[in-house]
C-alpha cells in the first residue's frame, strides 16, 4: 500500500489530494479536505485538490449511492493518519529526539528548541511502499477541523463566474459539435440530405453513422443552425412510444422477475403468498404509484473529446471517470489506455443522466476530425427526452392490526423497472446511447435484476419498524418503455412514499397520532431521536389526523438503506379546496448523518434533497406518447418556483466518535409521504399518485374515500 | 453572414464581425470569453443566463446580437472580480447559497436589478423577482437569505 496516490506534499507548503470521488454540488472535495487537514495538522489553506482523472488520480468507481464519504473519507482519513505518523518519525529522526517529545503544528514540528516542517521533511518525494493503518487516526475529540462549517472550496470560482464546468471550457482550435437524435429510441434514420447542412457557414462536418447523426462547425451558433437544418430534413422510420397514460397498467401487465427480500436483500427462490395472520382485527390495503421522474440538470449535457495519435482525450462531468473511460474504449474498440477521461463539473442532477452519454457523442465527432478538440452540448429537447429517467414505480401495501392496535403482519410489493443502466465496460453491448444507433450497434445489455443491499428497486422497501411479520417483495419489470437509470434515491423514494403514507393510514384506522403510532413500532434509539427532533423542531400539533380545515401537517421517515443517514421530515401546508393547490407552508428536517463533517455542508444536502422531493411530489411526471417523449422544456416538465418553495429549518443530531453516514439522498423518500400526510390532515383525502397536482387533489376531493 | 456589431460589455467596447442573428449569450461566452452566464434551455424559461441590458436583468440566450447593439450590457464578470466581489457575491458566499453553482450567475444578476429597485425587499418580493429562475439543487432559501444579507449590507 501506499500513502502516494491520494497525498502529495509539496516543497511549497502545500498538500495535493488525488480525489477520484467528484464534485457533484454536494460538496465531497471540501468534506475530504477537512478530514485529511484535520488528520495532518495542517491549516485547511495548505489544501489543494486534484480532481478525478484517468491519468492522476486512483482508481474509483462511481460518485454514488450516497457512498462517498463513507468510502474515501476514511480511505483519506487513514492515509493522512499514516502520513503524519511517518513525517513524525522522520523528524524524531532529524532532530534527535524522542516522537514524544515532538509537538506538531500546522506541519511544523519542534521538540522544544529545534524544528523542522513537512515541506523540508517530504517536499516533493514519495513515500513508497508503506504499511497501511501505521499511522493512529484521531479521535473525535481531537478534530478542529471536522465538524466545522468551512466554507466549500469550489464555490468562490462559481459565484465569481469564472469558468468552472466542462461546458466553459476553452481549448485551443476548438470546434462545436451537436447532435440529432431520433423521435424514439427505436427509431432509424431513413434518409438525410447532408448538403443542406454541409453547405452551411462554418460547417466542417456531417458525421453519419448508421442513424447517429451529428454535425461540427468552427462556431458554436453554425452548429447550432447546422443541425437545425439537419433536424428539418432528416427522414425517421419511427417506432412508436406508448402512451403514458398507460403507464401503471403497462408496468402491471409485463412480465416479472419476482424475489422475496429478507433484511434488505432479494432471495433466490419461490415468493411465499401473503397470508392474513389468525391475530388480525383489522387489515387494510393500498396502492402508491411513483412516475418517471427527469434529473433535468439546469445546463444540458456537455463533453469535449479530442483524438489525436490514436488517443482519446475526454473531458466529462461522467459521476465515474474509470467506468466511463472503460465503456468509450470498449464501445470505440479501443485499449483503456488510449482513452483518458478528466472531470470537469457540470450542473448538479443527482443521479445519471446524460453526462456520460454526451461523451461518447462527442468521441464520435472528435474522431471524424482528429487533432480538432470538440466540445459538444445537448440542446434543452436532447437534456429532457434523452437523459435516463428515474425509474416509475407502483406499491401495493397489505398490513393488519392486532386488538393492541400493533402492526402484526407487513406486506409490500413494489414493482418498477431498472434503475441501474450506467454504463460500464462490456462485449457486444453498451449503455451509452450513441452506440445503438451507429452503423455496427451495440445494443443496450438486458436489464438484470439487482440482488445487493437495498439495491434498486428494493432500496428502503424493507421498514426499519419491528413488525411481527414481514413480507417485502420485489417484481422486476425488464423492459421498460423509457430508458431509465440511477436518480438521487432510486427506489427509495416511492418505497418510503408507500411505507410511510401507509404508516399514517393505520394510525388513522386506529386513531392513533402517526407519530406515536411510528414509535411504538421502533426500536432503533437514533431513529426515534430523528423522529422526536423533527416533530419538535416543527411545533407537531399531537392527536388524529384528517379532519383538518385546509391546513395539516405531516412527517415522514427512514433511514437510507436502513444503514446511513437518518432522516425525519415535517412539512406543513395549506391546500385550497377551490383550486386544488397545495401551498407548502414550512418544512422541519431532523437529520443524524453520524460524526458530521460539515454540519453547513450536510444541512445543504437534507434542505436541497427535499426541496427536490418536494418539486416531484407536486409537480413532476415525465409526459410520453407515441411521437417520443413530450416533456421537452420547462414548461412542459414543470418544477418548483421560487415562490413555491416553503422555509426549511434542519436540526442535526450530531454523533461524534460514530461512523459518519451517507447523507445526500436520505431526504428524497421522507419527503413526498410527509406531504400526502400533511394534505390528509389538511383536508381528510389521501392522495397515493405523484405529483399532487391540482386537477388530482380537486378529484380525490370529491370522491368519498 | 456576419456583420460588424458594437457591443459596450462591462464598460468596454467591442467592434465584432459576427453573425448578427446569434445568439448574444454564445458572442459573450465564446468571442469574449465571458463564462457567467449559462445555456440552460434557449428558450428564456430558466434564467440561467440572465444578464443586465441598461439594467434590466433580461435572458440573453435567444436574443439576437442585433437587438442590442446600441445598449451597456453588464454580466456577472462585471459586477465584481475574484478579489474584488460585489456584495450580493460575497453574500452567496456567506450563506453557502450554491450546490452545484450552475444557476448561481444569473440569480446574482436578476438580484442586482431587484436591489437596485428595492434595497428592503421582502420574502415575497424576492420570490416574485426570481420567479423565471430555476434552481435543481433546492437551494432556493439559501439564495433568498443571500439577496436579504447583500441588501442589508447595501443598505448601511
Amino acid at each position: 500500500m501506499s500513502i502516494d496516490p491520494l497525498i502529495r506534499f509539496s516543497t511549497d507548503g502545500h498538500v495535493t489530494l488525488m480525489i477520484a470521488h467528484v464534485e457533484i454540488g454536494q460538496g465531497i472535495l471540501t468534506a475530504v479536505a477537512q478530514i485529511a487537514a484535520d488528520e495532518l495538522d495542517i491549516n485547511f489553506t495548505r489544501i489543494l485538490v486534484e480532481r478525478a482523472d484517468t491519468e492522476r488520480t486512483p482508481t474509483a468507481s462511481y460518485t454514488s449511492g450516497s457512498n462517498s464519504i463513507q468510502i474515501i473519507g476514511s480511505a483519506f482519513r487513514q492515509a493522512a493518519a499514516d502520513a503524519r505518523h511517518l513525517l513524525l518519525a522522520k523528524a524524531a529522526a532529524a532532530l534527535q529526539a524522542p516522537v514524544e517529545s515532538l509537538r506538531l503544528t500546522d506541519g511544523t514540528i519542534t521538540d522544544g528548541e529545534k524544528e523542522t516542517t513537512y515541506w523540508a521533511l517530504q517536499g516533493d518525494q514519495l513515500f513508497g511502499e508503506t504499511e497501511l493503518g501505521v499511522g493512529q487516526p484521531k479521535s473525535s475529540e481531537e478534530y478542529t477541523l471536522v465538524g466545522q462549517p468551512i466554507p466549500r472550496l469550489d464555490l468562490p470560482a462559481k459565484i465569481a463566474g469564472t469558468p468552472s464546468f466542462v461546458h466553459d471550457l476553452c481549448l485551443p482550435d476548438m470546434v462545436h459539435g451537436r447532435v440529432i437524435r431520433p423521435p424514439t429510441y427505436a427509431s432509424t434514420l431513413e434518409s438525410i440530405d447532408e448538403n443542406t447542412a454541409a453547405s452551411l457557414p462554418g460547417v466542417i462536418a456531417v458525421v453519419r453513422d448508421g442513424s447517429f447523426l451529428g454535425v461540427l462547425a468552427e462556431r458554436e451558433e453554425q452548429a447550432e443552425k447546422a443541425a437545425e437544418a439537419l433536424r428539418q430534413n432528416a427522414r425517421w422510420h419511427v417506432q412508436p412510444l406508448p402512451a403514458y397514460e398507460s403507464l401503471y397498467t403497462d408496468l402491471l401487465a409485463k412480465t416479472s422477475q419476482d424475489f422475496l427480500v429478507v433484511d434488505g436483500v432479494p432471495q433466490d427462490g419461490p415468493v411465499p403468498p401473503i397470508e392474513t395472520p389468525a391475530n388480525a382485527v383489522q387489515t387494510l390495503e393500498a396502492t402508491y404509484r411513483k412516475p418517471y421522474h427527469m434529473h433535468a440538470a439546469l445546463g444540458p449535457a456537455a463533453a469535449a473529446a479530442l483524438w489525436q495519435d490514436e488517443h482519446l482525450n475526454v473531458w466529462s462531468h461522467t459521476q465515474g471517470v474509470y467506468p466511463l473511460r472503460g465503456s468509450l474504449a470498449s464501445a470505440l474498440d479501443l485499449d483503456d489506455n488510449q482513452v483518458r477521461v478528466q472531470h470537469l463539473e457540470g450542473p448538479g442532477c443527482y443521479g445519471h443522466n446524460g453526462a456520460d452519454d454526451v461523451a461518447l457523442d462527442a468521441a464520435l465527432l472528435a474522431r471524424a476530425r482528429p487533432g480538432r478538440p470538440v466540445l459538444l452540448k445537448w440542446s434543452r429537447a436532447d437534456e429532457h427526452g434523452w437523459e435516463a429517467y428515474g425509474s416509475a414505480m407502483l406499491v401495493k401495501t397489505q398490513a393488519s392490526l392486532d386488538e393492541h392496535g400493533q402492526i402484526c403482519d407487513w406486506n409490500h410489493d413494489a414493482w418498477s423497472y431498472t434503475h441501474s443502466s450506467r454504463p460500464r465496460p462490456m462485449a457486444g453491448a453498451s449503455n451509452l446511447l450513441a452506440a445503438r444507433y451507429r452503423e455496427k450497434p451495440l445494443p443496450p445489455p438486458t436489464p438484470k435484476p439487482g440482488k445487493g443491499s437495498h439495491g434498486g428497486i428494493h432500496r428502503n422497501a424493507d421498514p426499519l419498524y419491528a413488525f411481527a411479520r414481514r413480507r417485502v417483495v420485489k417484481h422486476f419489470v425488464p423492459d421498460s418503455p423509457l430508458h431509465t437509470s440511477a436518480l438521487r434515491g432510486l427506489g427509495a423514494v416511492g418505497n418510503v412514499f408507500a411505507i410511510e403514507s401507509f404508516m399514517d393510514e393505520l394510525a388513522t384506522a386506529i386513531k392513533a397520532d402517526p407519530i406515536e403510532f411510528r414509535l411504538r413500532h421502533l426500536d432503533d434509539p437514533r431513529a426515534r431521536a430523528v423522529i422526536e427532533a423533527a416533530a419538535q423542531e416543527a411545533n407537531w400539533r399531537s392527536g388524529r389526523r384528517g379532519n383538518g380545515q385546509g391546513r395539516g401537517q405531516g412527517l415522514g421517515f427512514a433511514q437510507y438503506k436502513n444503514a446511513k443517514c437518518y432522516v425525519a421530515v415535517v412539512f406543513d401546508v395549506e391546500v385550497d379546496t377551490a383550486s386544488g393547490q397545495i401551498h407548502l407552508t414550512n418544512t422541519a428536517i431532523a437529520g443524524d448523518a453520524g460524526q458530521i463533517i460539515n454540519p453547513d455542508g450536510l444541512a445543504n444536502q437534507l434542505e436541497g434533497g427535499v426541496l427536490q422531493a418536494a418539486s416531484w411530489t407536486l409537480k413532476e411526471q415525465v409526459h410520453y406518447g407515441p411521437d417520443g417523449v413530450t416533456s421537452r422544456d420547462w414548461d412542459t416538465y414543470p418544477v418548483l418556483r421560487f415562490a413555491e418553495i416553503p422555509p426549511v429549518s434542519v436540526k442535526l443530531l450530531d454523533q461524534p466518535g460514530a461512523p459518519s453516514l451517507g447523507s445526500g439522498e436520505a431526504t428524497q423518500g421522507p419527503t413526498p409521504a410527509a406531504i400526502a400526510n400533511a394534505v390528509f390532515d389538511a383536508v381528510g383525502v389521501r392522495l397515493r399518485e405523484m405529483p399532487f397536482t391540482p386537477e388530482r387533489v380537486k378529484a380525490a376531493l370529491t370522491q368519498p374515500q | 453572414m456576419t456583420a460588424t456589431i458594437e457591443l459596450k460589455v462591462n464598460g468596454q467596447n467591442h467592434h465584432l464581425d459576427v453573425d448578427p442573428d446569434a445568439p448574444l449569450l454564445l458572442i459573450l461566452r465564446n468571442n469574449l470569453g465571458l463564462k457567467a452566464a449559462k445555456f440552460g434551455c434557449g428558450l428564456e424559461q430558466c434564467g440561467a443566463c440572465k444578464i443586465l441590458v441598461d439594467g434590466q436583468a433580461v435572458p440573453s440566450c435567444a436574443t439576437p446580437l442585433s437587438a442590442v447593439a446600441n445598449a451597456d450590457i453588464t454580466t456577472l464578470e462585471g459586477l465584481g472580480t475574484p478579489a474584488n466581489l460585489h456584495p450580493l457575491q460575497r453574500a452567496f458566499l456567506a450563506e453557502q447559497a450554491a450546490q452545484c453553482g450552475y444557476c448561481t450567475a444569473g440569480l446574482i444578476i436578476t438580484a442586482k436589478a431587484l436591489l437596485d429597485k428595492n434595497l428592503q425587499p421582502s420574502r415575497a418580493e424576492i420570490c416574485e423577482a426570481l420567479d423565471a429562475h430555476i434552481c435543481r439543487c433546492g437551494t432556493h432559501n439559501r439564495i433568498i437569505c443571500a439577496i436579504q444579507r447583500a441588501a442589508s449590507e447595501m443598505a448601511r
